[in-house]
């Protein structure tokens, strides 16, 4: 039945594991790669292979760089006593987005899940508690779902900071219910970091 | 919308002007149109009618009246998904509903076109409903009371059911700290914060639904037989109700929570007990028949006490009501259904059992073919 070379079936494959790609998108997607080799399809296989050899995790904060350090991490300008921790690079990139803060990162990775075996070393959650005291952190602020892993994962990382000697706050829950960062508008974002609230 | 409101003034109505499902279990293709009044279906067993009222059911948050995760609702020779539109006269309003899910998605809400949650479906209707289910309601586990309990809670309160969501979450982790035997109490205290936080909001719910419950038993004309209803907990006592006083409770359960490899005391292990008022005997020492009337007159109550809360009575799905009823109390059940305004559906076997609601509802024959429900209207 399929007409498909095997080697652009497998790229149809690899596509529709991408996050909201399906099968059907996937060969849409390929397709439109085909058709649009030189404009599209090359420069995009370039661009993956340079970020494949070149991107890693910033040993500071887990935001995706180029070098040891982010450029956020490296800017002195950042420094500001603020940490905003955040369960993934995307929120990271959602709040950049939205601008309004101008503070440092730490990204968990995940939330803490007992039934996934994702606990507080998973986490990172130790090298967090080290990072606010070493970096005289003065607020660290918890950008986290409003869902049950989320919230819990928030007040198990301000009992963790207790007597670290920086404030703990919370974005505030105008975000709703199960929803994740990345999915609100930039303005949202800003107003729920000016309207944060102590845990 | 589509005909005079017959039940009342259109301001404090609720119902179901338009029904139109596609592959929902044994009913392909349907589309009906309804006035208002009470539903009697009847037709043989196994026709399609209990189907029609899970269709119902699923115009109020959850998995409707079967418990039915979204795939089996689907017929099960197309495996194409299913849908439900509604179009429901609520409070002089009218709103279109539609929900389904397509083959392994979750169920999706749409009101009025847009997407919704499924929590907002309490905004426009509330369904309250009787399965032969829960016949042996009082003489079986606490499971089925406190789910009986819960529905008739989140009718009036639709948030109760994401209440219960985050509570339950939260104490699958708890619960499986615990049988990993993890000792790490921060973690512990950040998920029992969160069960704290649902559960007192649960017991807050769940309190108020049995005190409005008791006062529509009150003040109300009605052949039913009253019910005293109290909550309980695994002990006897009641359990703690407060969020500080759920949170001790739970962090001072932990050793022995631990033994166990689950959670002991909160919430999920309430208990509802009824007692038949005028006999002072417990519900599960009565009768089959005085069971179900029990049953049937708290859910009038619900009944009555959401006509004032809402603004109008709920959606009433009785199934199979006429079984355990003598005539009687069946014809006492149609007069109170009418009066109440509420657009029951009922199901029975036989059009004769709803003699009392000739000329005052409309009736839909169910029959069946090659595993195909037919649906007619009949004047
Ligand atoms: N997912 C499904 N796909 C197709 N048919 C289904 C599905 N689920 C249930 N059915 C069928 O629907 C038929 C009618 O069921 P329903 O419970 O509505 O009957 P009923 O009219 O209420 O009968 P009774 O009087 O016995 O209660 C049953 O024969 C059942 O097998
Ligand atoms: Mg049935
Ligand atoms: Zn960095």
């Amino acid at each position: 039945m399929s007409q498909i070379p095997p080697q652009v079936e497998t790229l149809i494959d690899l596509m529709a594991r991408l996050p909201g790609l399906g099968p059907r998108s996937a060969r849409r997607v390929v397709l439109t790669l085909i058709q649009k080799r030189g404009k599209l399809m090359v420069p995009l296989a370039e661009a993956m292979a340079a970020v494949a050899r070149e991107a890693r995790e910033c040993v500071q904060c887990g935001n995706i760089a180029t070098a040891t350090l982010c450029p956020i991490c490296q800017s002195e300008k950042r420094a500001t006593g603020q940490l905003c921790v955040v369960e993934d690079v995307a929120d990271l990139w959602a709040m950049e987005r939205g601008r309004a803060f101008s503070g440092r990162y730490h990204v968990l990775g995940g939330t803490l899940s007992a039934l996934d075996s994702i606990g507080p070393e998973e986490l990172g959650i130790p090298r967090l508690a080290e990072r606010v005291r070493a970096e005289g952190i003065t607020e660290v602020i918890l950008a986290l779902a409003a869902t049950v892993d989320g919230q819990t994962t928030a007040h198990y990382i301000a009992d963790a900071l207790e007597g670290s000697g920086a404030s703990v706050t919370s974005l505030a829950q105008g975000v709703p219910v199960g929803g994740e960062l990345d999915y609100l508008d930039d303005g949202t974002i800003t107003a729920a970091l000016k309207a944060r609230k102590a845990l | 919308m589509s005909g005079p409101p017959a039940s009342g003034p259109g301001l404090s109505r609720l119902a179901v002007t338009s029904l139109a499902l596609a592959q929902v279990r044994s009913h392909r293709k349907l589309s009906l149109e309804f006035d208002g009044r009470p539903v009697a279906i009847y037709g043989p067993n196994g026709a399609g009618k209990t189907n029609l009222l899970e269709a119902v059911s699923l115009l109020s948050p959850g998995r409707g009246l079967r418990r039915a995760a979204p795939e089996e609702i689907g017929r099960r020779a197309a495996g194409v998904g299913w849908r439900v539109v509604a179009e429901i006269d609520s409070l002089g309003h009218a709103h279109e509903v539609e929900t389904g899910a397509e083959p392994g998605s979750p169920r999706t809400v749409r009101i009025d076109g847009k997407a919704a949650p499924q929590v907002a479906l309490g905004r426009l209707a509330r369904v309250v409903w009787l399965v032969p289910a829960m016949d042996r309601l009082w003489t079986e586990a606490a499971e089925g009371r406190r789910r009986f309990l819960d529905r008739m809670t989140m009718s009036f309160e639709p948030g109760h059911g994401d209440a219960v969501l985050a509570y339950e979450k939260a104490m699958r982790e708890r619960n499986r700290l615990l049988k990993d035997e993890v000792r790490d109490p921060a973690w512990y205290g950040a998920l029992e914060g969160r069960m704290a936080e649902a559960g007192a909001r649960i017991a807050a719910h769940r309190a108020a639904a049995l005190a409005r419950v008791a006062a529509a038993q009150a003040g109300a004309a009605t052949t039913f037989p009253a019910a005293d209803l109290a909550l309980t907990g695994p002990e006897g006592a009641e359990p703690a109700a407060t969020e500080s006083g759920l949170a001790e409770a739970l962090a001072a359960g932990r050793v022995r929570d631990m033994a166990a490899g689950r959670t002991l005391a909160g919430p999920h292990r309430a208990d509802l007990t009824a007692v038949y008022a005028a006999k002072g005997v417990p519900a599960a020492q009565c009768s089959t028949g005085e069971q179900k009337a029990l049953l049937l007159s708290l859910v009038l109550a619900n009944a009555r006490a959401l006509a004032q809360d809402f603004g109008a009575p709920p959606l009433l799905l009785l199934d199979e009501v006429a079984a355990h009823l003598d005539a009687g109390r069946r014809a006492a059940l149609y007069d109170e259904v009418c009066a109440l305004g509420a657009q029951a559906w009922l199901t029975g076997t036989g059009r004769e059992l709803f003699a009392g609601l000739e000329g005052r509802a409309q009736f839909l024959s169910v029959t069946e073919a090659g595993g195909d429900s037919a649906v007619k209207e009949e004047a």
